[in-house]
């Protein structure tokens, strides 16, 4: 879709009459936000955009957005979502989830969504915890926090939600911390222009359960230092006064300072999300320091309809069959007079 | 053309059983197939059943993996496969003595002697050889060196190697039955030549040997006449010999033309239901869009999707699976959306009896789901009539905005009989309550004011952009609502749409008599069973037994109160305890519903029910 298109919306014919009823200073409300900014700048009719939910708070998405919409089962969006586009290729669809309906009761979907690059967008609320539930832990929360189902602390290690995923063969994923609306409403219109699975996990503090748990890489004063926001085509550098950056070294990523030890901004690692293999962009996202944002990988590669619509094409082309009786009356038929 | 000789005496039987027994590489379903097929095309009633070990190679020789076919024909009508045989053609002793005990005694067993060998019958678990040791002298049996006959039948063909030879036994077993029933072998002649065309070897080869075993039988003094089975009285038209899974695809096939909606299925591979999936993926040029999903949870969620979106969406699995599928189910039946569910019913419970049939996931489709949800359910009752209820699953989810589960089970599913091919002009109009253009008073959950059904508003249609999701729906809204007297205004009214099915499909009939002594009930895949058991009662002279047999299961036929009146007694005939009995007793108060159950995996055999019945009418 060309985003140059003349404007038909604005965010505001994208809520819908419902009461938002998350917690205060949630930030669901940015991803709210930053998707009903967006989504006029994407060019698709608002009648063309499904929105499908699992279960969780951020599953509510699709009631506050004046589009089509399914607040499904637990864990089964990616799954509902792969038969509406493929019933109809036509539409925007896009896959709301958090990081317990993704990637725990719903692990077996995500993975294969994946899996098949399906064209629609997946946006993955992971806040590491499980809060419509009332803080349990959750497949991401880190080993040792304290929660309501683990009071002595976590022993189960989390999922890196981009090493599973980029694991399944995404073609797609992007992180963006959600405290940063601008670059949230970017990075969703990206989302929206690739065609194949699209996964953006949005760094989504949870401040009744799991307060603070992003506040090391997204806090306003350390955020400069903390992460790395990657751009296609531009060298990985970070820092308040953007003299830092990546290296590779043998076969492991570096963090060097510009001007020391003789580096110098050349030398560092130029993004290259295009890239089919995934071996770097695996790296990035595991790197810890600095956490990498933006659009990590972004591969184009055939889609699943595009695949089927192919098949199809080469199977009528070669039938002989246009009716339905066409076939019932093929083959060994008799006649009883 | 092979003619059977005039001077051959000939008997005329009225139907005849024959079952074809080997290894499962011996190719006994492609010989029972191909007699049915010839069978059928002569003009026989005709009703089949296959019968496989769950192991795909198992070991050579052995008890279980025997495969055999049977094949009832007749020139009367025929409604089963049979229960004992006339005939059993056995291709090794495995076979042989997994199947002796359904051969009616004083008849016809041919063996393949060359299979007889110390090695295969120790395999077989035998200790002495039962064509010497004289166990078999209640039989007719004619033994025959089968495999020897057929590698001298095939020397003077070159290039063939011993595996291709010894392969093509089994067509000379065909060849000898043919002879025997008076069939011809031009069918099947045809069929080497459409299926091998590029191998004319193979074509040539399996010529030779199937009219060297017709040859043979003529010739051999052992079988002492032909029959003959003249061509059953059938409806005018033309026929196909269908399977209850194909038959079932082919009814959606038909349904999504007549409705225009494209046909969505999407599935995760189970026995015995993956060969409805298999049979739609092979029609692509119709448009299907299939889906092999990555579990039976995907494989209904996805079929959601795809109704939202507007297709024709269809999910199937077999017990197990619809466990899985439980809590989709009731998501599809709170947002009122059209969806299909075929259970092929197997031996349950868990894993159960894969290969086997049963009726036991009655219970299961009614009420296995959380919370209050109704949905239809209808049954199939034939391999042929597959067909007619997948496509009255389609209209009712289509008329009536909510799922459908269609029950078949692995009898009729891999059962095959003669079908009179329908065309799609003949079939009944599908009415689809798609909404095209928003006007300022529509809401999601507006309702039809006879079906109760609500609209069908599809994304991408300008204006009608709504949410639906599983939290309880205000009754006209459709957002969320917590209210107390909604959410019971809203239970009712899904269990009252249900009911007014009623008001959309045939009254029950009974059969035979309309009133009596007895009347037998049943559902689902056992039809064949008792409609012939009751028949044959009436041929004896019984006048007062009737047969009540329900497709519809939820909602009931509105007549059936009336129906159960007539009638003294009452019993309920099921493959499992007593599901539908149970469910006749919460309905129907004042009755006593006898029952008559049987937990084999295994099909209603006609002595047991006709025993049965007999012994009802005169306590």
């Amino acid at each position: 879709m060309e985003s140059t298109a003349v404007k038909e919306y604005t965010y505001k014919d994208f809520a819908s009459d419902q009461e938002v009823r998350w917690c205060p200073g949630c930030d669901d409300y940015v991803i709210l936000r930053a998707m009903q900014k967006a989504l006029p700048e994407m060019g698709v009719k608002k009648e063309d955009v499904v929105f499908i939910s699992g279960i969780g708070c951020s599953s509510r998405f699709p009631y506050y957005m004046d589009t089509y919409g399914m607040h499904s089962i637990h864990g089964r969006a990616p799954a509902i979502a792969t038969g509406v586009k493929l019933a109809n290729p036509n539409l925007s669809v896009w896959v709301i989830t958090g990081d317990g309906d993704a990637m725990a009761i719903g692990g077996n979907h995500f993975i294969h969504l994946l899996r098949r690059n399906v064209d629609l967008n997946i946006i993955l609320f992971n806040n590491e915890i499980y809060g419509l539930t009332k803080g349990q832990f959750s497949p991401t929360s880190t080993v040792g926090l304290k929660t309501k189902s683990s009071p002595y602390g976590n022993t189960q290690p989390p999922f890196i939600p981009g090493e599973l995923a980029i694991g399944a063969q995404a073609r797609f994923f992007g992180r963006i911390g959600g405290n940063t609306p601008k670059e949230m409403t970017q990075i969703f219109i990206e989302c929206e222009k690739f065609k194949g699975t699209s996964l953006i996990e949005v760094l989504q503090n949870c401040p009744i359960f799991n307060d603070g748990c992003f506040s090391q890489y997204t806090d306003k004063a350390v955020r400069a230092d903390m992460q790395l926001f990657v751009e296609h085509g531009k060298p990985m550098i970070f820092g308040k006064e953007r003299d830092k950056g990546l290296i590779l070294n043998g076969l492991k990523l570096e963090v060097v300072t510009i001007g020391e030890n003789g580096i110098e901004q050349e030398d560092l690692l130029i993004h290259n999300a295009k890239e089919q293999d995934p071996t770097l962009h695996q790296m990035l996202v595991r790197l810890r320091y600095p956490l990498v944002t933006g659009i990590i990988r972004s591969f184009d590669d055939i889609t699943l309809e595009e695949r089927q619509k192919e098949q199809t094409a080469e199977v009528k082309a070669k039938s002989s069959f246009m009716k339905v009786d066409d076939l019932f009356f093929s083959g060994d038929t008799y006649k009883v007079n | 053309m092979i003619t059977t000789e005039e001077n051959i005496k000939q008997e005329v039987l009225e139907a005849v059983i024959i079952r074809f027994v080997g290894d499962s590489g011996d190719g006994m379903q492609l010989t029972g197939t191909q007699f049915s097929d010839t069978s059928a095309m002569f003009g026989n009633d005709i009703a089949t059943f296959p019968n496989y070990p769950a192991e795909i190679r198992a070991p050579q020789g052995s008890l279980y993996g025997v495969s055999g076919f049977q094949v009832h024909i007749g020139s009367v009508e025929i409604s089963t496969p049979g229960d004992e045989v006339d005939l059993l053609v056995a291709m090794n002793p495995a076979g042989l003595k997994t199947n002796l005990h359904a051969v009616k005694p004083g008849h016809t067993i041919i063996v393949d002697t060359d299979a007889f060998t110390k090695k295969n019958l120790a395999k077989a678990e035998y200790e002495s050889n039962p064509l010497e040791d004289g166990s078999l002298e209640n039989y007719r049996v004619i033994e025959v060196t089968m495999t020897s006959l057929t590698k001298e039948a095939l020397k003077e063909i070159k290039g063939l190697d011993n595996k291709s030879i010894v392969r093509s036994k089994n067509m000379f077993a065909l060849g000898m039955v043919y002879w025997m029933y008076n069939r011809s072998t031009d069918h099947t002649i045809a069929f080497f030549n459409k299926k091998f065309k590029s191998k004319p070897q193979i074509v040539e080869a399996n010529t030779k040997v199937l009219n060297t075993g017709y040859y043979f039988a003529e010739t051999l003094e052992l079988i002492p006449n032909a029959y003959t089975i003249a061509p059953a009285k059938m409806k005018p038209g033309t026929y196909k010999i269908i399977m209850g899974n194909t038959a079932t695809a082919w009814g959606f096939l038909a349904a999504a033309e007549k409705s225009g909606l494209d046909l969505f299925i999407s599935s995760y591979p189970i026995t015995p239901a993956s060969d409805i999936f298999n049979e739609f993926v092979k029609h692509k040029h119709f448009g299907v869009k299939a889906l092999q999903a990555e579990d039976e949870i995907a494989g209904i969620t996805s079929a959601i999707g795809a109704s939202f979106a507007g297709n024709l969406a269809i999910t199937m699995t077999s017990g197990p699976g619809l466990a899985l599928k439980g809590e989709a189910l009731g998501l599809a039946m709170i947002i009122e959306l059209p969806l299909v569910v075929i259970n092929v019913q197997r031996g349950g419970p868990s894993t159960g009896l894969p290969t086997k049939t049963e009726q036991s996931d009655l219970l299961q489709s009614l009420y296995g789901r959380n919370g209050e949800s109704p949905v239809i359910v209808i049954a199939a009752s034939t391999p042929a009539n597959c067909f007619d209820f997948a496509y009255e699953a389609a209209k009712l989810t289509i008329e009536h905005m909510t799922p459908v589960i269609l029950l078949s089970d692995g009898y009729i599913a891999s059962g095959s009989a003669p079908w009179k091919i329908k065309s799609v002009a003949d079939m009944p109009e599908i009415k689809n309550n798609i909404i095209k253009e928003a006007n300022e008073n529509w809401h999601t959950y507006d309702r039809d004011e006879n079906t109760l059904a609500r609209k069908w508003p599809i994304p991408g249609t300008k204006g009608l952009e709504h949410r639906v999701g599983g939290l309880e729906k205000d009754r006209i809204t459709g957002n969320v609502s917590y209210i107390a007297d909604n959410h019971e205004y809203m239970t009712k009214i899904r269990a009252e749409k249900i009911k007014r099915v009623q008001n959309y499909i045939p009254n029950l009939t009974t059969e035979f008599t309309d009133n009596g002594d007895l009347l037998v009930i049943g559902w689902g895949g056992t039809y064949g069973s008792l409609y012939s058991s009751v028949k044959q009662l009436k041929d004896e002279g019984y006048k007062n037994i009737g047969l009540a047999h329900f497709n519809y299961i939820n909602p009931m036929p509105k007549n059936t109160e009336t129906v159960l009146k007539q009638f003294k007694k009452i019993v309920v005939c099921e493959l499992n305890t007593g599901q539908f009995a149970k469910v006749l007793k919460i309905n129907f108060n004042g009755f006593e519903f006898l029952q008559f159950n049987k937990i084999q995996g295994l099909p209603f055999g006609n002595s047991e029910l006709t025993e049965k019945f007999k012994q009802l009418i005169s306590s």
